[in-house]
């Protein structure tokens, strides 16, 4: 019995948030990787992209909870979803024909791209705080839970409850599902293999006739699709706040670097490897611990580091792979 | 020409003579901010006594008062300096009806208000570390709501009247929460109660989840959020509430408002909280002199009321608009002896105190300023029922 209640614990408190947070993290990684791959720099706007996506999505969410559309259990953003990206989309490809294109064209240094990412970042997120506000917008509806604390506890008759939010199980089925079409867009359609193509070597891939724009313009494409799924994901789960965006930059760039930049597989694994030590580190075993060893009652909480200290772990873990391994896990491109 | 030059000489003197009529006062309160859902009632509160004196027409042989407002932000001390700063220098307010966190309460308190010599009257700054018993301010702040070494005495009688003793608390990071947290543990402790861990957490972040599982760990048979209601403090009980952590909370003041109701609704049931607020027929009187005007029984409302009135009435019984002479006479209007004086009846005081008599002013709150002129602390024990927010008693 002790046993099982730690493992409920654990899973209320470390497995479930991890994983749903970790496929929201993998989604914005991909993301950033992918922009690595092929265009060729680090994307510092990606987490204010995901602002956007997430805000045009909310706005059109409310324009259909105002209209009574809803999607039953379900919460009905996963409806308004296609016009976040495509909205996300359109602003994603202007900022490529007025910025972007200028520099790739001139073959600018990918450093100079990076420096351009970051001034395309304030423009994006004043553009997302002028619209929606700086403020938290709430927009989730339909049932909120698959299982509640208090009626998994009544069903189980454990001492401790595990509770599964619908946001929670959305989450890790679309990273799922979004996961497994773009591999196999990537490794098997002609475009896909066209853009590895292009991201292995560029030159070859423009004497074998493929065409460049259509390139990027696709990776423009499956950018806005993953970075507005991963921002609505987290909305829904979490909250939606364009300054926290912002914030989820570093974790969303450290799992890209862990993982190894330009590498979708190592992507996918740096966001839960992010994720994981996270909530692992800044986790309070003293339940979990006074279940497994009944004998030992610490004094403490049996706490790692403070959860003030979240953002610190992302750093830790990035600082110690470049030592050791300056390409990631995966041995994506150099850094 | 010289005729024409007198003319505006007389004209600039007689539109400076109508200025010199009309005394500013200033309003300093978070309008953007973690408490921006409280501070609009407070803020018509303050303005419905200026109303009041400006039609009774006694105020100093017929003066007007005018209130100028300003944004402390709550949170970011140097806006809240320099909205301050432009109300003494540019506006020139005679006095400060704020501000109303306990950190930019501090902030103005000792970058605007010492250098100046303006006074202020602070509804909602609870902190311990306000209470200038060494006279560290001059005799210039004084603060209508009682410090929060008193709320967290009453927090603990209220919890183990209920026969709560082992309690996990999560404190918002700033003067307000770790002034609380550490006045509520000392005498939670005191009496015979464990507070199993006294953590804080930070605003603006979009998940508490991590707060919350160390908060689960420690147990407890309720969680104290001692935060702010439009910010984290919502957060973590949000996070609580889904990971099913907790299922009933105790709410000091920062946390009651109406938004909690519209954000929980009856998934706080069977939680308790308490704010500063009495019972005295003055709480009464106040609401029906609202009516629908606005909120009267959000926190530190009447306290806002009452902040005005002291202000203007010891301008009053000083004779004078400047803070200097009026400072020492805001004790004296306050407390007995005297004529007890209700809202509604600030004109009849201004009366009272041009023939030379005293007053005792009572007001919305049941005024009793003590030490270094604050508020003795009374208030009121509430109890989330069905979705609302119920009173239960006064203390």
């Amino acid at each position: 019995m002790d046993i099982l209640n730690a493992i409920v614990a654990f899973s209320n408190f470390v497995l479930i948030p991890a994983t749903s947070y970790g496929s929201q993290l993998a989604l914005g990684a991909l993301g950033v990787t992918m922009i690595y791959g092929i265009l060729r720099f680090s994307n510092f706007a990606h987490g204010d992209t995901m602002a956007f996506g997430a805000m045009i999505t909310i706005l059109v969410t409310w324009w259909m909870q105002a209209l009574g559309l809803h999607f039953g259990p379900l919460p009905t953003a996963l409806l308004a979803l296609p016009v976040g990206i495509v909205g996300c989309l359109l602003l994603l490809v202007v900022t490529d024909r007025a910025i972007y294109r200028f520099y790739r064209i001139q073959k600018a240094k990918p450093v100079i791209l990076v420096i351009v990412s970051m001034g395309v970042m304030f423009i994006m997120n004043g553009l997302v705080r002028f619209v929606i506000g700086p403020g938290e917008r709430h927009f989730s509806d339909g049932e909120r839970f698959i299982i509640s604390a208090r009626e998994f506890k009544a069903l189980t008759g454990l001492a401790e409850g595990l509770a599964l939010r619908t946001s929670q199980a959305i989450t890790i089925a679309t990273a799922i599902i979004v996961v497994a079409v773009l591999f196999w867009f990537l490794n098997r359609t002609r475009t896909g293999k066209s853009m590895r193509a292009y991201s292995d070597n560029e030159d070859l891939a423009l004497l074998s006739g493929i065409n460049p724009e259509r390139v990027v313009f696709v990776t423009w494409v499956i950018v806005a699709v993953l970075a507005t799924i991963a921002g609505v994901l987290y909305g829904l789960d979490k909250s939606f706040k364009p300054f926290v965006y912002f914030q989820l930059l570093l974790p969303i760039f450290a799992a890209a670097v862990v993982g190894g930049l330009g590498n979708p597989l190592g992507a996918i694994a740096g966001g839960f490897i992010i994720a994981f030590s996270e909530v692992m580190i800044t986790y309070a075993w003293k339940k979990v611990a006074g279940y497994v060893v009944p004998w030992w009652s610490p004094e403490g909480l049996v706490q790692l580091i403070s959860t003030d200290y979240k953002f610190a772990i992302s750093f830790i873990i990035l600082i110690i792979v470049l030592l050791f391994r300056p390409t990631g896990l995966f041995r994506g491109k150099a850094v | 020409m010289k005729k024409l030059f007198f003319a505006i000489v007389a004209v600039v003197l007689s539109s400076g003579e109508s200025f010199a009529d009309d005394v500013k006062l200033g309003i300093v309160l978070g309008f953007t901010g973690p408490i921006e859902s409280l501070t609009p009632p407070m803020a018509d509160a303050a303005e419905m006594a200026i109303a009041e004196v400006n039609e009774s027409g006694q105020f100093l042989d017929g003066m007007t008062i005018s209130a100028v407002r300003a944004d402390s932000t709550c949170i970011d001390s140097a806006a809240a300096t320099s909205a301050a700063e432009r109300l003494v220098s540019s506006d020139g307010v005679k006095g400060i009806m704020g501000a109303d966190c306990s950190g930019v309460t501090g902030a103005i308190l000792q970058n605007v208000a010492l250098p100046n010599g303006i006074v202020m009257i602070s509804p909602s700054a609870t902190s311990p570390g306000l209470s200038h018993n060494n006279n560290e301010d001059n005799g210039l702040f004084f603060r209508t709501s009682p410090s929060d070494a008193r709320q967290g005495v009453v927090m603990s009688e209220i919890l183990l009247e209920q026969g709560i003793d082992t309690v996990a608390v999560s404190y918002v990071n700033n003067d307000y929460g770790k002034g609380l947290s550490e006045s509520f543990q000392a005498s939670f402790a005191n009496m015979g109660g464990t507070v199993t861990l006294n953590t804080g957490h930070e605003d603006g972040k979009g998940d508490y989840s991590a707060e919350v599982a160390a908060l689960a760990s420690a147990g407890g048979d309720r969680l104290v959020v001692m935060g702010y209601l439009d910010q984290g403090g919502s957060g973590i009980v949000r996070a609580a509430l889904d990971s099913g952590a907790f299922d009933t909370f105790h709410f000091p003041d920062g946390m009651i408002g109406e938004n909690l109701e519209q954000n929980f609704g009856s998934e706080l049931d069977g939680s308790t909280g308490q704010h500063p607020g009495s019972d005295s027929p003055g709480t009464v009187q106040f609401a029906d002199m609202v009516g629908d005007a606005f909120n009267a029984t959000s926190p530190f409302t009447p306290e806002s009321y009452d902040a005005a009135a002291l202000i203007i009435l010891a301008m009053q019984a000083a004779k004078s608009i400047e803070p200097q002479d009026y400072k020492d006479h805001i004790l004296d209007v306050a407390n007995a002896p005297g004529e007890e004086i209700y809202p509604g009846e600030l004109g009849k005081a201004l009366e009272i105190i041009m023939g030379g008599g005293d007053i005792d002013y009572v007001g919305a709150t049941a005024v009793e300023l003590i030490g270094p002129g604050e508020s003795a602390g009374n208030y009121r024990e509430v109890m989330i029922k069905d979705g609302t927010i119920m009173t239960v008693k006064y203390r």
